[in-house]
């Protein structure tokens, strides 16, 4: 297939590697350094997709990160993505796109008849539409707008490629590296300056690239060139291309998008395909260029219609033309520009320039080069459907309100330009006042509120001399305050044209008796007429507008179209522009990938995976895990092929009748040492400490000040002044910061430090009937006996020549112990705990009969220790000292803390003694109440009871305390399941706690 | 993301910290007598200023001090940080 459109030679291409490609099904090709527009343009493809409301035919508008229409659908290495640029995407051999929001093709569309509809689909027909029957939205209303929104198709598969974060500091971030960057990197680097330099393109140089200029006797690009190689061997300088730094957030932090591997087939092995720059930033320089405005005319969203210095970009990086018959339609000089270098490539373009007598370098230029010039001229429409066709123009009176007659002439493209428009977006994301430049009719920075200052055209500056020099001295200045350095470089000699005023005119009148339709916001089909409506329905603040109309809220956040739409505004309401003001700008500014967002973060990546020691033997003995905060515990020990239920129920037994062990390492443990550390114990705990001997442990609970439990757990006195704590798994980091809370800011009187020590120790949990026997046999020169080791008590012992705490307390009910030796030897004790407990029938239990013992004891634990109940709740109020005070105590005279009826931890039994109850059901008294039933309390844990062999739960009960033999219903909404249940006390086995103590 | 200058290890990012709330709050003292109104102030009620306010943050991933930082609500613009044992003037 030949490329009709590509020039015979020039651009920055090279012609010397084709590269094939498919679009819709068709094989094309291209050149490496071509875009996927530029490709396609050459190719004469015009029509890419449909427009997002009336699906109208889409082409191409701008040539990189400003274009609104030709978002593709993507095919790279066997994966996809939706919302590609193809005016961003470089072509690679093989790559496949798409045309998206069209159905079955992107010729014949079935949404295009919303174009013909159109007159149903107002400002705000989202908000008016589907408003009503309320019945219709999810099964009409959601379905149509899901199908019908949006670009573009997110794969629904796991994405194998790789995503780094990167975290950098520099002194100077520069964001662009047009003529302001160069400059202001140059001589920042010169300085010594630590020195990022970011361009969201492959190439380097931005308008350099395209302008016809000289630079100290080189051509822009030329000039270019030689200063990014200079810059590159600086070892101070980081110079990254395809980097879009696309957020400005607090403290000068900016985010930036690096596109490593999006260009090339495939990603190559162990390489990420993005990475995300998080990058703190003494100085930024914000040199990110301006983008061209369009002129608002009739059919302007026709393909065809194109920004001048698209076309201008098209021709020059990429040797393409977007049309052979264009004409340029301009208020200002760029567009002759455009003009010149069609006349250079052999094409005669038409001028229609709306000023009546500009003058100037450029003008005389196109003048001498014979370019055929209308002053006072305008286009009316561009008419064709899926490309111009034609365009129908007119005279337009001095005063811009009067067309003349209208005639039609030939064109198969029209290059618009509306004078520039800086892109402010990031220094607006800094939190800058930015103010309204009346020459330009645009916002450009004002006050900086971090430590960013824009350059260039990004500040409204729209000469290369002033932005070269006033870049040079900025980069200068800023270096020399961070780096006491200050290396002059000589400013090189810059040959421009010189250009003259713009024309402020912005939108064309409808000729009498037309209503084409004329467009503000490209991608989201906001026209003339949507902004008129919505004020004349009185919508007033831009913000207002904005939303109801949805101008500017597509995925180029009105990059092309958000100062027409405010001139708009401001004309309607009769108020210059700056008192209408502009919507915020917000991060991105360009879409980012979730992928780059997420980064490394994903599958078994997104958190830490803690590990016990004891961890590979639980492997090789058939351990099933469950994750407990970061930890990875024993769930149960599969034997044969038990499930769940049966392998609990069996280890939960054996516990029981003969002796079981548990991999209790995750506790959270904290070492407290000092002379005042029982004191920090009696104000922490609720119970009293400052008589508890050497060698005794004792159960706390510890409340926060608003009187709820925040945890409970064991703590121990190894000696006079240490203490060693012990924490639920889940609030061990929680219970070390409160107690360093209060040790550091509240009582820094009290002499005590603290520190975790969870992962110092291995932790092991011997419980049953037996275990003393196992015991014995661990530790033959230890008095382990009921007088020896009498239970809460505690003990130093030789493990086989391991030094082990020894700890007589039991979380299962029974007579049970727990051995701590330093980590490194957990595996060597929980070898010896099972070869000498063999005998007596040991068996390694996991969380889930942990859970069951403890259930049917009554004990409590994080599901009803959940951080909504105080002590007495969970009948702990005997633990309450009445002879101290202590964090939360005040709290729980509250009223409704002392309320009569408060709620109780009870047991549940169901009537039938067989139907298990789902946890989180609620209790009611009757179950056929009419709704909203009224809720008596919670199921907060269930079990099956092994001492009873039937199904036992706990539950948080209102009046609890008088409810012991009720009959109640546990609904479960969600299981569909109504259980008629007795009420009985939350201690089911072994009340008088006889066992522990044996 | 914020940059805090840590007291004892200097200027960090904000991950590396946890929020404490209110720096000017003093808990009641231990064992005295104390009205349900001002405990309620203690626990529960806070102004939510907009502007300078001085405010608790443990240097979690780092020293682990808890610190005093006067912080603009509204800008997040941080002024000052104190130790935890150096007085709010
Ligand atoms: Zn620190």
């Amino acid at each position: 297939m030949t490329q009709s459109f590509r020039l015979e030679s020039g651009g920055l291409i090279n012609r010397d590697k084709k590269i094939s490609f498919k679009f819709n099904g068709r094989n094309y090709f291209g050149y490496e350094g071509d875009t996927l527009a530029s490709a396609l343009i050459a190719n004469g493809v015009h029509l890419v997709g449909r427009s997002f409301k009336y699906h109208r035919p889409r082409g191409f508008f701008g040539a990189g990160v400003d274009e609104p229409y030709a978002i593709v659908q993507l095919y790279r290495n066997g994966e996809t993505d939706p919302n590609v640029k193809a005016t961003e995407q470089e072509l690679f051999e093989g790559l496949e796109a798409k045309s998206v929001n069209c159905w079955p093709s992107v010729n014949f569309d079935i949404g295009a008849i919303n174009n013909f509809l159109r007159i149903f689909l107002p400002a705000g027909f989202y908000y008016k539409t589907f408003m009503w029957p309320k019945s219709f939205w999810f099964k009409i209303y959601e379905p149509f707008i899901r199908r019908a929104a949006g670009f573009g198709t997110a794969s629904i598969k796991h994405d194998k490629e790789r995503y780094e974060h990167k975290y950098e500091y520099c002194d100077l971030l520069i964001t662009g590296s047009g003529p302001s960057g160069l400059a202001s990197a140059y001589s920042a680097a010169k300085n010594g300056a630590k020195v990022i330099l970011a361009e969201d393109k492959s190439r380097f140089g931005g308008t350099l690239l395209t302008s016809e200029v000289n630079i100290g006797n080189q051509s822009g690009k030329e000039w270019a060139d030689s200063i990014i190689s200079e810059l590159k061997e600086m070892p101070n300088v980081t110079v990254k291309n395809r980097s879009q730094v696309f957020g400005y957030y607090d403290h000068n932090m900016l985010v930036m998008s690096e596109r490593l591997s999006d260009h090339l087939p495939k990603t190559k092995k162990f390489h990420p395909k993005q990475r995300l720059w998080y990058i703190r930033a003494k100085e930024v320089l914000i040199s990110s260029g301006s983008i061209e405005r369009p002129i608002v005319f009739g059919n302007n969203d026709t393909p065809g219609v194109i920004l001048s210095s698209a076309a201008k970009e098209y021709m020059k990086v990429y040797g393409v033309l977007v049309g052979k018959k264009p004409l340029v339609f301009t208020n200002n000089d760029s567009g002759y520009e455009t003009a010149i270098e069609f006349k250079k490539n052999g094409i005669d373009p038409i001028i229609l320039d709306t000023r009546k007598e500009p003058q100037s370098e450029i003008i005389e230029e196109a003048k001498n080069m014979n370019i055929n010039i209308k002053n006072s001229y305008v286009v009316v429409a561009a008419q064709g459907y899926k490309k111009v066709k034609s365009a129908d123009i007119a005279k337009i009176s001095d005063d811009k309100e009067e067309l003349g007659s209208v005639e039609n002439i030939k064109c198969d493209c029209i290059c618009v330009s509306g004078f520039w428009t800086p892109t402010i977006h990031l220094a607006s994301q800094s939190g800058n006042k930015t103010k309204f430049k009346e020459e330009i009719d645009a916002f450009v920075p004002g006050v900086s509120k971090q430590n960013e200052k824009t350059l260039g055209a990004a500040n409204g500056i729209y000469t290369l001399e002033e932005t070269l020099k006033d870049s040079f001295e900025k980069g200068n200045q800023i270096s020399k305050e961070i780096t006491n350095n200050d290396i002059k470089v000589s400013f090189p000699n810059v040959v421009e044209k010189k250009s003259t005023a713009h024309d402020k005119f912005w939108c064309v009148p409808l000729p009498k008796g037309k209503n084409y339709k004329r467009f503000l916001d490209f991608q989201n089909d906001v026209a003339v007429s949507d902004i008129e409506i919505a004020l004349k329905e009185g919508y007033r603040s831009i913000e207002h507008v904005k939303r109801y109309t949805t101008l500017g809220m597509a995925t180029d956040q009105g990059k092309t179209s958000n100062l027409n739409g405010l001139q708009l505004v401001s004309k309607i309401e009769n108020k210059v522009v700056p008192a209408v003001g502009h919507t915020t700008f917000r991060p991105p500014y360009s879409p980012v990938s979730i992928g780059a967002i997420v980064g490394r973060e994903v599958g078994k990546h997104s958190k830490p995976t803690r590990k016990s020691p004891m961890h590979s033997w639980h492997e090789k003995n058939n351990a099933v895990f469950v994750d407990a905060g970061v930890w990875l515990r024993p769930r149960y020990y599969k034997r044969g092929d038990e499930n769940l239920f049966e392998a609990s129920k069996r280890e939960a037994k054996n516990v029981r009748t003969n002796v079981g062990v548990c991999d209790v390492t995750t506790l959270g443990k904290i070492d407290i040492k000092g002379p005042d550390a029982a004191e920090l114990l009696n104000r922490v705990y609720t119970n009293a400490w400052l008589k508890l001997p050497v060698g005794k442990a004792r159960y706390g609970v510890m409340l926060r000040e608003d009187g709820i439990v925040m945890d409970d757990g064991t703590t121990t006195r190894i000696s006079e002044n240490h203490y060693h704590m012990t924490t639920t798994t889940a609030q061990a980091a929680n219970v070390l910061s409160h107690l360093e809370y209060y040790l550091q800011l509240v009582w820094p009187e009290l002499n005590v430090n603290v520190v975790s020590t969870t992962e110092q120790w291995a932790g092991a949990a011997i419980a049953g009937p037996k275990s003393r026997e196992v015991l014995k046999k661990l530790f033959p020169k230890s008095d382990v006996t009921n007088e020896g080791l009498p239970f809460m008590g505690y003990m130093e012992g030789d493990l086989f020549g391991v030094k082990a705490k020894i700890f007589r307390i039991s979380f299962s009910g029974e007579l049970a112990y727990e051995v701590n030796v330093e980590s490194d030897y957990g595996y060597f004790m929980w070898e010896k705990i099972i070869e000498v407990g063999e005998e007596f029938g040991i068996q390694p239990y996991g969380t889930e009969a942990l859970s069951t013992l403890r259930i049917e004891m009554g004990h409590v634990a994080g599901s009803e220790l959940d951080g909504r109940t105080i002590p007495y709740d969970n009948s702990l109020e005997g633990l309450l000292s009445k002879k101290k005070d202590f964090i939360g105590k005040r709290s729980l005279s509250r009223k409704a803390f002392a309320a009569e009826d408060r709620q109780k931890i009870v047991g549940v039994v169901p009537l039938d003694k067989k139907t298990s109850i789902p946890e989180g059901s609620h209790l009611v008294k009757d179950s056929n109440a009419p709704l909203p039933n009224p809720k008596l309390g919670y199921i907060s844990a269930s079990c099956w009871s092994v001492e009873h062999d039937n199904p036992f739960s706990l539950a948080i009960l209102k009046d609890g305390k008088n409810m012991i033999g009720e009959k109640l219903f546990v609904m479960s909404p969600l299981k569909n399941k109504v259980i008629p249940v007795e009420i009985v006390s939350s201690h089911y086995v072994d009340p008088k706690g006889e066992r522990v103590r044996s | 993301m914020l940059h805090i200058k840590c007291p004892h290890c200097g200027m960090r990012s904000q991950n590396e910290f946890s929020y404490g709330g209110d720096a000017t709050v003093k808990r009641p003292e231990l064992g005295k007598e104390i009205s349900d109104q001002d405990w309620d102030n203690f626990v529960y009620n806070r102004k939510s200023l907009r502007g300078k306010h001085w405010e608790l943050w443990q240097h979690l991933s780092g020293c682990r001090q808890w610190i005093k930082v006067q912080r603009d609500t509204s800008t997040h613009e941080i002024f000052k940080t104190l130790k935890a044992n150096e007085d709010i003037s």
